[in-house]
């Protein structure tokens, strides 16, 4: 068929239209700045080829943020569609796109890589390693998920997105009832950041297992460091459940195969219990980073030891057993035997037990401290009441009786975001916040933090509150629009201005990163928190591609708080010695580059162009297997020359 | 200060939510089933706000006593646990959970059966209705009485009424929030739900599962009448209704929407969809029915069709296009 270009690029919407004006205006800019002040190279040699993981990890978070805002959009979008009934400033099909890509988008592009950013900044300097075990991985992983990003942000201005919702439930995602290529970007584009995941996943578990600094056994790891490593082996168990029921999507998409379609047989329900046997152990990715993230702050700042260590890691893994136990919970109504759907009503409950102890364990933690209020603070003390209410919300969707009513309405809506945001979103702020000096030099500004904490948590709770009743008065999920006759508009009203307060406290946030980098004093300290771990025994703004001069010797749990409480510095002997490290790669950012292009093309059902990027891919591999370049030393001077320069800063 | 604001915001939230719930469609039940699933939420809210409270004032205590004062005289950096206080806030979600699990089980077995209805002697034979859902329209037979409708249902107060939930389609999910909780109707597949009214009255219907564009309109009314009431319209509905052809049924395959209608024999008589997974999708190819991308140009150019009764057969579904 030849390409029509009116249907290649999506056109007929004026939303679109402004959004491809200000994709292309905002690419130019950026082409033309960067000749402009020749950063080139400086971008290709020091963050695209880069295998150090801190520059990683800002990488992910900065587009995680990104995702933020454009998931962010898309809830401004469908909030304002909603906030009175019977509006058409959005139409059934493009709802239909929008509320898809915000779901996928807001776990997949941005929960998740916010937590891997901040994993890959903070893991390997708590536990006094030099990078992580894999750093070309680590580099490949993330490409591959940038690109899985890029090709999946795409699918509104070239074809069409997917609109079948983030589940994509079968028969509906089949191309007799969603044609066009907007399943195809959902599979390819899932997959292809998938394959990254998985990666960090394997690569976190060796770098926990095998790299940790002298001294450090698995019980003396600080909080976030357990909470990762546990997170690693639910990726590395749970994702490759998507991998294969994505690539079964595949095969029906494209090449007419019936795993889970009407036709030959398929089984639609099939993809309903691979989809959530992956899925709510996602979940659980998302959420336990965020555990460690609080468990770290709340100690800092209450300035006391975690309470319950022991308590708290066993419950964390329990929570990952659990997890992989529970994933009927999303289809009670599916027909299941009441054996069944009891059983599974018993396990999702049962969740709730190591989380309640998470819960005191916290609230214990603050007992008989000395509470400073700092931004981070606030997110994690706010997390605790919010998480609660998402909580005990969820043990009542638990129970199956009840769930018949709740399946498929604004009460389930307003449960996930309650996890989701309290949770996951207010520890990426908490975290982004609390490591920031370590990553750019100088805090955040506390100011204007505050002002973003306390709108965006009034906003989150206007918004999502009411819709619990919602739910309770019958408004089903993903519909786009409702009658005068249902009752649903004031709380919907509600809703819709809590949204918008917190796009503001969003945009408050944005503008505090500029405000603080022309304004904020800068940390010479590398300890600007009095922190209790070892990644502020560094030197902050970045630090040293090789993180330590000397690597530390850990004694107790909290290692640095231990050494300051001893006067030890780690800093005073200038007798070092060279110190071996992995070169930057090239290879990681091209091969990931032509998975792009295989899988638009494969969107698109071009296949010689698929098939010669396949080969491109192969080729790639070849070259890697055949490097047999290791890595180099830093020498000594160096390293005297870069640890003169941090103490006289 | 932030303890106080935690404070206020959690009354405000309780205030507002024990006043808002009364008049909630899933918190006024009219029948035995919705009964029985909004005690059991009834149940749940009183527990969970009493976990929340707990939580809550836990919290206010710790951020008002230990909040950072300079001097603060109880701050004790040693403790690091107390396996008295962990084993305590272990064991008590044990009993919670245990507590709620009981009720929870005996309401999920006890919804596989006919309601009993208490404000009759005899119970009643349940009336059994299969629903169909199509994109995006409700089909009900009545295969006792021979009728079959659309978009709408009769039935008569007091008395058990078992679904035969099926789909010609996407799946769909049967829900009527005032007589109890949704199921999933799948095609190649056949599920059982059992509801009841107790009141006379009119109550909203829906799917509620995303099937896709015509998603939020798929609704269908249902009438609950008295016992002559009801046996009056079949007897009417037998009489005057017109009879249903495969010929027009098929009709129905084919993506849209539908007004209410109703007639005097059933579809089962040709086909079951719980049987005949791929019979929708035959048949409204063989209307010349193609499912285009939204974004190209022949989906841009397709409505949704309307049928009304009595359905138009001579419409097929071919998109006009002038060719540029
Ligand atoms: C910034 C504030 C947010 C607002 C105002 C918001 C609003 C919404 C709305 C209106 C829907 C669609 C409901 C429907 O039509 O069924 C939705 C769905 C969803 N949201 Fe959010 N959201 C926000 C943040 C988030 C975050 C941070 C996450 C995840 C980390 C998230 C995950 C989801 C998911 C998974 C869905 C379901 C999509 C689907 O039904 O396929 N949201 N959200
Ligand atoms: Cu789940
Ligand atoms: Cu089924």
């Amino acid at each position: 068929m030849p390409l029509r270009w009116d249907e290649f690029i999506v056109t007929g919407d004026p939303f679109i239209l402004a959004a491809q004006i200000s994709i292309a205006l905002t690419s130019i800019i950026a082409v033309v700045a960067l000749t402009y002040f020749k950063k080139w190279k400086m971008l290709w040699t020091d963050w695209i080829t880069t295998v150090d993981h801190k520059k990683i990890g800002i990488m992910y978070i900065a587009c995680a943020l990104l995702m933020l805002f454009r998931g962010g959009v898309d809830a401004m979008m469908m909030r304002t569609q909603l906030a009175a009934p019977e509006l058409d400033f959005l139409s059934s099909q493009h709802y239909n796109e929008i509320f898809t890509t915000h779901g996928t988008i807001m776990i997949i592009f941005m929960a998740m890589p916010f937590l891997i950013g901040l994993m890959n900044v903070v893991v390997p300097l708590q536990i006094g390693a030099r990078d992580l075990a894999f750093p070309f991985l680590n580099n490949l992983s993330f490409w591959t998920f940038f690109f899985g990003m890029a090709l999946f942000n795409i699918s509104f201005v070239i074809g069409g997105s997917p609109s079948a919702g983030w589940t994509s439930y079968f028969p509906l995602a089949s191309n007799d009832f969603s044609p066009g290529v907007g399943q195809n970007y959902y599979a390819l584009g899932i997959q292809l950041s998938g394959i990254g995941t998985l990666a960090t996943g394997i690569n976190f578990i060796v770098t926990i297992l095998r790299m940790r600094t002298k001294g450090m056994s698995l019980m003396k790891m600080p909080m976030f460091t357990w909470t990762v490593f546990i997170t690693s082996l639910i990726i590395v168990l749970a994702f490759p459940v998507l991998t294969v029921a994505l690539a079964m999507m595949t095969f029906d998409l494209l090449f007419g195969t019936h795993f889970f379609t009407l036709q030959g047989e398929g089984l639609d329900m099939l993809w309903a219990n691979l989809f959530w046997i992956w899925g709510h152990p996602e979940v659980y990715i998302v959420a336990l980073p965020a555990f460690g993230i609080f468990s770290e702050i709340i100690s800092t700042f209450a300035r006391k030891k975690l309470f319950g260590y022991n308590a708290m890691v066993a419950s964390i893994v329990v929570i990952s057993g659990l997890s992989f136990l529970v994933w009927v919970h999303h289809f009670f109504t599916m027909g299941n035997s009441a054996a069944v759907n009891s059983f599974f009503s018993i396990t999702t409950m049962a969740i709730s037990v190591p989380t309640g102890v998470k819960i005191f364990n916290w609230l214990f933690t603050l007992h008989k401290g000395k509470i400073r209020f700092t931004t981070p603070m606030l997110w994690s003390l706010g997390f605790i009441p919010n998480f609660v209410i998402g909580g005990v919300t969820g043990v009542m969707l638990a129970m199956a009786a009840a769930d018949y009513q709740y399946h498929n309405t604004y009460f389930l809506v307003s449960h996930f975001h309650y996890v989701l945001i309290a949770a996951t979103v207010f520890a990426c702020f908490a975290g982004l916040i609390y490591w920031y000096p370590k990553m750019f030099g100088h805090r955040m500004n506390e100011r204007i933090g505050k002002w973003v904490f306390w709108i965006f948590m009034i906003g989150f709770n206007v918004c999502f509150f009411p819709q619990y009743f919602l739910g309770l008065d019958g408004m089903p999920r993903r519909i786009y629009t409702y009658l005068e006759g249902d009752g649903w508009f004031s709380l919907n009203l509600i809703s819709t201005l809590g949204a918008f307060m917190m796009a503001a406290a969003f945009a408050l946030f944005v503008y505090n990163i500029y405000y603080s980098w022309r304004y904020e004093k800068r940390d010479t300290t590398g300890d600007p928190w009095d922190g209790r771990t070892l990644e502020w025994a560094t030197s902050s703004a970045i630090p040293p591609h090789y993180n330590f001069a000397h690597q530390p010797e850990v004694v107790e749990r909290d290692a640095f708080w231990d050494m300051k409480e001893k006067g030890i510095d780690l800093n005073a002997s200038t007798d070092y010695q060279k110190i071996h490290m992995p070169n930057h790669t090239w290879l990681g950012p091209v091969m990931a580059f032509f998975m792009f292009a295989a899988s638009f093309a494969l969107v698109f059902s071009w296949w010689i162009p698929a098939i010669l990027s396949g080969v491109a891919i192969f080729v790639c591999m070849i070259i890697r297997s055949f490097d047999y370049n290791d890595g180099y030393y830093v020498s000594v001077e160096e390293i005297e020359e870069t640890e003169r320069k941090a103490k006289e800063a | 200060m932030p303890s106080s604001i935690f404070k206020w915001i959690s009354l405000a939230m309780v205030a507002v939510f024990l006043s808002g719930c009364g008049s909630l469609t899933v918190l006024d039940p009219q029948g035995p089933v919705a009964e029985q699933q909004s005690s059991l939420i009834w149940l749940s809210i009183w527990f969970m706000i009493f976990i929340v409270l707990v939580v809550f004032v836990l919290l206010t205590i710790m951020l008002v006593k230990y909040r950072d004062r300079g001097n603060n005289d109880n701050y004790d950096p040693s403790i690091e646990g107390s396996h008295k206080l962990e084993f305590i806030w272990t064991i008590i979600p044990i009993v919670i959970v245990t507590i709620l699990s009981i009720p929870t089980v005996i309401t999920i077995y006890s919804l596989e059966e006919a309601p009993e209805i208490e404000e009759v002697d005899a119970q009643q034979e349940p009336l059994v209705i299969h629903a169909t859902s199509a994109n995006w329209k409700w089909i009900f037979s009545y295969p006792e009485e021979g009728i079959e409708t659309i978009n709408y249902i009769n039935i008569p107060v007091d008395r058990p009424v078992l679904f035969k939930l099926t789909s010609a389609d996407s799946m769909a999910s049967f829900w009527v929030p005032q007589l109890g909780g949704q199921k999933y109707s799948m095609s190649g597949m056949e599920t059982e739900l059992f509801l009841a009214a107790t009141e006379v009255g009119q109550y909203e219907g829906r799917n509620a599962n995303f099937t896709g564009e015509g998603f939020a309109e798929q609704r269908f009314t249902v009438n609950a009448q008295t016992d002559e009431a009801f046996n009056e319209w079949v007897e009417d509905t037998q009489e005057n209704a017109p009879s249903l052809s495969e010929d027009e049924y098929v009709h129905l395959m084919v993506p849209g929407h539908a007004e209410e209608m109703t007639f005097s024999s059933t579809h089962l008589e040709f086909v079951n969809h719980a049987y005949d997974a791929t019979y929708s999708l035959e048949k409204r190819a063989e209307l010349g029915y193609e499912a285009h991308s939204p974004h190209s140009r022949e989906g841009k150019a397709f409505d949704l069709p309307i049928l009304s009764q009595p359905i138009n057969t001579d419409k097929t579904y071919e998109v006009e296009l002038d060719d540029e």
